[in-house]
């Protein structure tokens, strides 16, 4: 059976799933059923689809189903690139899957969930398999809705139906831009198959215009700033296991039709179009993290650090488009690498940091961190994961995250033998904010981590907290897991890579499999390279060996003190550092800036018994600059307009008439 | 050629003929003198229609011919005098726009339509050039009947004359299937149907086939 035939297989079992969930929904054993169903099918799918990548060659194979427009039919097609983002698609899918064996038993109404889960994964496949715009858009579309039902699960909760809304307009928003894209790129001929897109000539003014209306609506779907604002409304407000799902794969899924688009149907890329891209990518890696650092809303900050990873991938896409344009194929295979290898990473560790938002939701009902707090010694388990997902996200070594950001610095550092000047200045910049963007995702992981899991409880909830069920520990604890072995044999990962690159730019890294001791070399060895396996060999050593000095040589005894509560005389778990307290340097620095923060500290008099207060003022400027605007002026002209449907048939006729008439006069004078 | 040119002329004068009582209508105030040069209207259309049939050899036109001259000019307008006899209303005089100014809009329709029709369609047969212009006019002209009247009487034909320009156009295309002529004409008579049905309801409700009476049921002012 061919890959793609299974890979078709495996979206049918998701299409039937959902029927079958339709059908069980007020069943008891239903969660248990689908999601056993969901794993195993995505199991398959997955095994199938890193079978095809890392198989002999993969030979891309297309099939045309008869469904569909009547002359055009639908094509799916599965090549190197296709496959690599079916193992996220699914990847994520199995884990989501297995977690919600266990956490899908605590939601309240799943039967709102079970129908739309599978469908959702199946929409996803279907968007990386198809091979004509039509079918892109539609699965585009049913994605999009299946997301939208699932943010929409718990629609009794305050803002959950603000958030949906906000989504929907937004995907709207961003199908009509892929649309003009594509009605575009299949030009006045009109054939929307991706094969005849990809053969055609394309003028460099439609080259321009489709790349300015896919960073508009893939990026929209990905969360580019400024177009971001749906993301951390709707990413949390659906259940933890979707909200991975959403955050970790289908981002994931816009970036795949950004790139199959801009790389692959644009065929070669001019370099100004990666001018923009990597000033979006820079950008919307910094505000994303700085939007992140603001954030008190565990599930909530996790979004906003998807927008920050977002940007990262989208800078290294547009490094690869700059050495793309230049013919620099090394150099362009290096920095699209990173960026793919990136894409992985963050499904696997958003994956694992919304279980763990999920698991701590589960636990104690918060997700607020200023009231958690402690759950360390409550929850070791999913401490231990979420604390491997934080330094993963963080970029430290040993871990994956570091090895995909260490690639793209590498890529950044080849800029000096791009020619034009513009790119020579403009590459360093976002290297350098990328870097920026590194230092504050540590910084924000850091506060993630310890708000919510060190120090004492906040409240009463986080107290009673306890670890949660076998199943989403397992699932965490594989993703773990996996963050810590793309970290230490990244060789594999860029291996099996190459095909995509050789399929998409013309070349390829050199083969890593080839160099000693399991260490990468991007360009050669003499350059540079890294070797996750002997940095994680010294860490642990180093690591041991010090606490065997410490109790070694220090006192055995074990004493429990009191804190030292910096002379104020009754620690309660309020005066902890807070959320807030713990970014209040970097509001300081960078948020006077760009979210107009204000700190409004209202101290009473001597002698005044009342509390001092501290309140913090914040200003959304894309929000406010961007979208109420557009809000207004569009209530403006619909107050207007609301004229119209009140007019006599007379009026109604004599509109007609005068539409038809200036067209025709228009008609009359421009031709 | 010179059987040519003098079925050209014929067909010409005939289209023209369409046109000019298009203005005729303009300026009726009358219900019954409005029926009558309809009546007139869909007669001239029905011998364009048959005149067509005959230089382009097409006899399905001649069935186009018959619907029009056996429908427009005949049941149509019978029907619609009955209506405006039940209704008592052939004594009223109803016009919402002067008709000078009527008459002056109605003409620069048709320059617009000649100029537009003429110049778009540079390369074209030219009995077709023609014959285009004359029935967008024709369309152009029946809309602002519709626009301008109050009645829905004269409303309703108003919108069987633009529909008579639409036949127009149509036979006067070569090619064009007897089918979409059929189904054409038969979505005229089905609209004539419900906007009769329409006009006794309106009447029962409000006593006038006025449509502003309908304007004041909805609170509205004009």
């Amino acid at each position: 059976m061919s890959s793609l035939v299974l890979q078709m297989s495996c979206v049918a079992g998701l299409l039937g799933i959902a029927v079958l969930a339709i059908v069980l929904s007020r069943a008891k054993t239903s969660t248990t059923i689908i999601y056993c169903a969901t794993t195993a099918v995505s199991l398959v799918a997955l095994f199938g689809s890193i079978r095809f990548l890392v198989g002999e060659a993969p030979n891309a194979s297309g099939l045309v189903l008869p469904v569909g427009l009547p002359w055009l039919g639908a094509h799916f097609r599965l090549d190197a690139l296709a496959s690599f983002f079916l193992v996220v698609v699914n990847l994520g899918g199995a884990s989501a899957s297995l977690y919600g064996l266990g956490y899908g038993h605590h939601d309240p109404a799943p039967h709102r969930v079970l129908p739309f889960f599978p469908a959702f994964l199946a929409g996803m496949n279907l968007v990386v398999l198809a091979d004509d715009a039509f079918s892109y858009l539609l699965c585009w579309e049913f994605m999009s809705l299946a997301s939208w039902a699932l943010v929409m699960a718990h629609h009794r909760e305050p803002d959950n139906a603000k958030a949906s809304y906000v989504y929907l307009v937004m995907a709207s928003f961003g199908t009509l831009a892929l649309l003009l894209a594509f009605g575009l790129l299949a030009g006045p001929t009109g054939d929307y198959g991706f094969a005849a897109i990809r053969a055609a000539r394309h003028t460099p003014y439609v080259a321009a215009l489709v790349l300015i209306l896919m960073l508009l609506g893939a990026g929209s779907k990905a969360g580019l700033v400024p177009l971001h604002v749906w993301l951390p409304l709707a990413h949390p407000a659906a259940p933890s296991h979707v909200s991975a799902l959403m955050s970790g794969v289908m981002t994931k899924v816009a970036i795949y039709g950004f790139i199959r688009v801009t790389f692959d149907l644009l065929g070669q890329p001019i370099w100004p179009a990666s001018v923009v891209v990597l000033f979006l990518g820079g950008t919307t890696a910094v505000m994303g993290i700085l939007y992140a650092l603001m954030e008190k809303d565990l599930k909530r900050l996790l979004a906003y650090s998807t927008i920050e990873n977002i940007g990262v991938i989208f800078a290294g896409l547009g490094l690869a488009l700059a050495f793309q344009a230049n013919g620099q194929k090394l150099a362009a295979a290096l920095a699209f690498t990173a960026a793919l290898f990136h894409v992985l990473n963050h499904s696997f560790f958003k994956s694992l940091l919304f279980f763990g938002a999920g698991a701590v939701l589960t636990a104690t009902g918060e997700r607020d961190m200023d009231k958690l707090g402690g759950l360390i010694h409550r929850m070791p388990f999913t401490s231990f994961v979420v604390l491997v997902g934080c330094v993963a996200i963080s970029a430290l070594p040993p871990f994956n995250g570091f090895v995909s950001e260490w690639l793209m610095f590498q890529a950044v550092l080849q800029s000096p033998e791009l020619p034009q000047w513009a790119l020579k200045i403009m590459v360093p910049a976002v290297g350098a904010l990328l870097a920026l963007a590194a230092a504050l995702a540590a910084a924000c992981f850091v506060k993630a981590f310890g708000v919510t899991f060190l120090g004492r409880p906040r409240s009463t909830a986080a107290e009673a907290a306890h670890e949660v069920d076998r199943y989403s520990l397992s699932a965490m604890f594989i993703l773990a897991a996996l963050c810590l072995l793309a970290g230490v044999l990244p060789g594999l990962v860029i291996d099996a890579l190459a095909p995509i690159t050789i399929d998409i730019l013309g070349g390829r890294m050199p083969i890593q499999a080839d160099e000693p001791w399991l260490s990468i070399a991007p360009i050669a060895e003499s350059r540079s390279s890294y070797n996750g396996l002997l940095v994680m060999i010294f860490i642990t050593v180093s690591a041991s060996l010090s606490v065997f000095v410490i109790h070694r040589f220090a006192s055995h005894a074990l004493r429990r003190g009191p804190a030292w509560g910096c002379g104020f005389s009754d620690p309660t778990p309020a005066a902890q550092y807070s959320a807030e307290s713990f970014a209040q340097p970097i509001r300081r620095v960078f948020g006077t800036l760009v979210f107009r923060a204000r700190d409004h500290v209202d101290m009473p008099a001597p002698g005044d018994v009342r509390p001092a207060r501290l309140r913090i003022e914040l200003h959304d400027l894309v929000w406010e600059g961007v979208y109420l605007p557009i809000v207004g002026a569009v209530g403006f002209s619909s107050d207007r307009l609301n004229r119209l449907q009140f007019l006599t048939i007379r009026r109604y006729l004599s509109l007609v008439f005068a539409t038809l008439v200036t067209l025709l006069l228009v008609l009359a004078i421009w031709s | 050629m010179q059987m040519h040119s003098l079925a050209f002329d014929i067909s010409h004068t005939l289209a023209g003929g369409l046109v000019l009582i298009s203005f005729m209508m303009l300026y009726q105030d009358r219900l019954y003198s409005l029926l009558n040069v309809f009546a007139l209207h869909a007669v001239v259309l029905a011998l364009s229609v048959a005149w067509q049939a005959y230089i382009q050899d097409a006899p399905h036109l001649y069935i186009t011919a018959v619907i029009a001259l056996v429908f427009k000019a005949i049941v149509i307008p019978v029907a619609l005098h009955r209506i405006v006899k039940q209704l008592g209303i052939h004594r009223d005089i109803e016009s919402a726009v002067s008709i000078g100014l009527t008459m002056l809009a109605g003409m620069a329709l048709v320059a617009l339509s000649m100029v537009l029709m003429l110049r778009v369609t540079a390369d074209a047969d030219p009995l077709a050039r023609e014959d285009l212009a004359f029935a967008l006019s024709v369309v152009l002209l029946g809309l602002l009947v519709m626009v301008t009247r109050r009645n829905a009487v004269s409303q309703v034909v108003g919108f069987m004359s633009l529909e008579n320009g639409l036949v127009l156009a149509a036979t006067g295309a070569k090619g064009m299937p007897l089918v979409v002529e059929i189904s054409v004409a038969f979505s005229i008579l089905i609209a004539f149907i419900v906007i009769g049905i329409f006009l006794f309801r309106i009447r029962e409700r409000f006593d006038s086939v006025d449509v502003s009476a309908l304007d004041d049921y909805r609170g509205e002012r004009r």
